[in-house]
C-alpha cells in the first residue's frame, strides 16, 4: 500500500461539494482526493448520496432537471463544472457502469463499437481490436467471440453487466465509476466483476459505489463513508475497516444500522 | 324485523331470487351482445362486399379489372371500361405524397416530444397533437383546396384547380400526429438505463436519440407509419375535395387524379341504377380498397410483435 501511495497522484479532487435537488441538498460540502490507479469504494445506507456524489464525476447528475451544485470538482487539475468544459469529452474519459446491466437492444459487436463509432472511428479493422480487446479486458471475450452478432439482450445478466464494462472500456477512459454494479447480480457473477477489479486495477482510476461492505472491503484500496449527504469518514480501507476513526462509521460497519 | 335479519343461521347466505341477482346473470350476456353487434356487423359488411364484388367479376373479368388501366366507369355504352389501376395509382400517388410529408415531420416531432421537450412542454404538447387527429377530414378537405392548393398555385401556376400535391400534402398533415403519437409512445417505453448508458459514454442527445432511441424503438415506429400510411390510403374527404375526379394513370403530383375513396364517393352520389355494373363497381372497388388496408394493419401487426424489443 505504502509503495502505492508514492507511485500515484490525485486524479479526482473534490473541494467542499455541495448539491441540490431543487430545494433539497443532497450532499454537504463534501471534501475528498482519489489517486489515480486506485479503487475506492463509496459505503453508506441507502439515500446517504453515494450514488449522487458519484454522478457529479461526470456530470451525469445534470440529466436530472433542477439539479444544482457548489464547490469545486477537479479532475487530473482541471474544474470539469467550468463553462468551457466539453461535457461529451468529459464522458468519455470517465466511464460509468449502472446498478442494472443496460446493454443497448444491438449485438454484442454494436454495443462495444458504440462509443468508438460516435467519437469517430469507423475503420472496420480498428473497430474489431477494440471489440476484442475491450472484451478480453472485461473477461468475456471467451463466452462470446463466436456470437458477436448475436443480440446482446440475450446475454445472462453476469455477462450483461461484463458486457457494460466492456462496453465502457472500448472509449478508453481514465476513470471508471460503478454504480453499485453488482447488486443485481448472482454471487457466481458477483465474485467475476469483483476479480475483474482486481485485474483493472492499476490501470482505471475506479470509484466504485456498493451497499456490500465485504464487498468494499476485498475490493478497494480506499473506502468513503456517507451518511444523510456527508462523507464522514474516508481512509484506507483496512484501516476504516479495522480502525474506524468515527462512531457513526463504526456504528455503520459494525451493522448497529443502515 | 330484527329476528328475520339475525336469526336465520343457516339461510343466511342462501342465493336468493332478488332482481339484484338476475340482473348480474344478464350482464354478461348483454355485454357479448354489444361484443357481437360489432363483430357481426363486420361479418355483415365483408359479406355483402364478396357478394356484390362477385357479381360484379360476372360482368367485367377479373384480370381486366386489375390489369386495366382505363377507368371509365361513368361513361356509357363501348365507352365504358372498368380497369382499377388508374384509381390504384391514383391512391397510391396520394399515400406515397403522404408518406414523405408526414414520415420525417411525425419522426422528428416524436424525437422533439420523447427527447428533448421539457416535461411541462410534452405535458401541453402531447395532448394538443392528440386533438389535432380529431380533426374533422373534411375540414382538412376544404382546408386543401382553399388555401394548400391557391398557394402552391403561386410556385407552380400551370397546375390545376385540383391535383394530388395538395391533396397528398394534407394528407400529411392529418396523419402526422398519429406517427408522432404513436411514435412517441414507442420512444418513450425505451428504458431510461439505456439513455443513461450512451449518456455516459460521451454521446450528444441526437446521438441518443437517433442512434440508441429509434432503433430500440423501431419496431413500434414502423407499426405507426404503416398504420398512418393505411389511414392514407382509406382517406376519402381531402382526396375528393382537392384532388379531382379524373383516373389516371400517372406519377405526376401536380395532375388532377382520382383515388379510389373519391371514385367511390362520386359513383354513390351520382345517377347510377341499383344493380348496374356501375353499382357493382363500387363494391369490388370497395373490396380492393379493403385488402390494401387489411394487409397494411396486418403488416403492422406483424412489425410490432416480429420486431419487438425485449430490454
Amino acid at each position: 500500500m505504502a509503495e502505492q501511495a508514492v507511485l500515484t497522484q490525485p486524479a479526482i479532487q473534490v473541494e467542499n461539494l455541495d448539491l441540490f435537488y431543487g430545494e433539497k441538498q443532497a450532499l454537504y460540502g463534501v471534501s475528498m482526493d482519489v489517486q489515480e490507479n486506485t479503487v475506492t469504494a463509496l459505503i453508506g445506507p441507502s439515500g446517504c448520496g453515494k450514488s449522487t456524489y458519484l454522478r457529479t464525476l461526470n456530470r451525469m447528475n445534470e440529466l436530472i432537471p433542477g439539479v444544482g451544485i457548489q464547490g469545486s470538482i477537479r479532475l487530473y487539475g482541471q474544474d470539469i463544472y467550468d463553462k468551457n468544459i466539453d461535457v461529451e469529452m468529459l464522458r468519455k474519459q470517465v466511464g460509468m457502469v449502472f446498478q442494472a446491466p443496460n446493454p443497448f437492444p444491438k449485438s454484442i459487436y454494436d454495443n462495444i463499437a458504440y462509443g468508438p463509432r460516435i467519437h469517430g472511428i469507423k475503420n472496420k479493422k480498428t473497430l474489431d481490436e477494440i471489440v476484442e480487446k475491450s472484451l478480453r479486458q472485461a473477461a468475456l471475450w471467451d463466452e462470446v467471440k463466436d456470437r458477436l452478432k448475436d443480440r446482446a439482450t440475450g446475454l445472462s445478466g453476469g455477462q450483461q453487466q461484463r458486457l457494460c464494462i466492456a462496453r465502457a472500456l472500448a472509449v478508453e477512459p481514465e476513470i471508471v465509476l460503478m454504480d453499485e454494479p453488482t447488486s443485481a447480480l448472482d454471487p457466481i457473477s458477483t465474485a467475476k466483476i469483483e476479480e475483474l477489479l482486481q485485474e483493472l486495477k492499476g490501470r482505471y482510476t475506479i470509484v466504485i459505489v456498493t451497499h456490500n461492505m465485504q464487498q468494499a472491503a476485498r475490493v478497494s484500496d480506499k473506502t468513503a463513508f456517507f451518511l444523510n449527504g456527508e462523507l464522514i469518514e474516508y481512509d484506507d480501507t483496512e484501516s476504516l475497516f479495522s480502525n474506524p476513526g468515527n462512531k457513526k462509521t463504526e456504528d455503520y460497519i459494525t451493522g448497529r444500522f443502515g | 324485523m330484527k329476528s328475520a335479519a339475525g336469526s336465520v343461521g343457516m339461510n343466511r347466505f342462501r342465493k336468493k331470487r332478488t332482481w339484484r341477482n338476475t340482473w348480474e346473470g344478464m350482464i354478461p350476456k348483454l355485454l357479448l351482445l354489444c361484443a357481437l353487434i360489432s363483430i357481426l356487423t363486420t361479418l355483415g359488411i365483408v359479406f355483402t362486399l364478396i357478394v356484390e364484388t362477385a357479381s360484379f367479376f360476372q360482368d367485367v373479368p377479373f384480370v381486366q379489372f386489375i390489369t386495366g388501366t382505363e377507368w371509365t366507369a361513368l361513361f356509357h355504352g363501348s365507352q365504358q371500361q372498368f380497369g382499377v389501376l388508374p384509381l390504384i395509382t391514383g391512391t397510391l400517388l396520394v399515400t406515397m405524397g403522404a408518406a414523405m410529408v408526414a414520415i420525417p415531420i411525425g419522426l422528428a416531432s416524436a424525437i422533439y416530444l420523447s427527447e428533448y421537450a421539457p416535461d411541462g412542454l410534452r405535458r401541453v404538447l402531447k395532448p394538443i397533437l392528440e386533438i389535432l387527429a380529431g380533426i374533422p377530414t373534411v375540414v382538412y378537405g376544404f382546408f386543401a383546396f382553399t388555401f394548400v392548393t391557391p398557394l402552391l398555385r403561386n410556385f407552380l401556376p400551370e397546375m390545376g384547380v385540383f391535383n394530388a400535391l395538395s391533396a397528398s400534402i394534407v394528407v400529411g398533415i392529418m396523419i402526422i400526429p398519429m406517427i408522432a403519437s404513436l411514435s412517441e409512445d414507442a420512444m418513450s417505453s425505451v428504458p431510461r438505463g439505456i439513455r443513461e448508458a450512451a449518456y455516459a459514454m460521451g454521446s450528444t442527445k441526437l446521438e441518443v436519440s437517433l442512434k440508441v432511441v429509434v432503433p430500440a424503438a423501431l419496431s413500434g415506429i414502423i407499426a405507426s407509419f404503416v398504420l398512418g400510411l393505411s389511414r392514407a390510403i382509406g382517406e376519402t374527404m381531402i382526396v375528393t375535395l382537392a384532388a379531382g375526379a379524373t383516373p389516371k394513370m400517372t406519377f405526376d403530383p401536380t395532375e388532377s387524379i382520382q383515388t379510389m375513396t373519391a371514385y367511390m364517393v362520386q359513383a354513390a352520389m351520382g345517377d347510377i341504377s341499383f344493380g348496374s355494373t356501375v353499382y357493382k363497381s363500387i363494391y369490388a372497388v370497395g373490396m380492393t380498397l379493403f385488402v390494401f388496408t387489411l394487409v397494411m394493419n396486418l403488416l403492422a401487426q406483424y412489425i410490432s410483435r416480429r420486431f419487438k424489443e425485449e430490454y
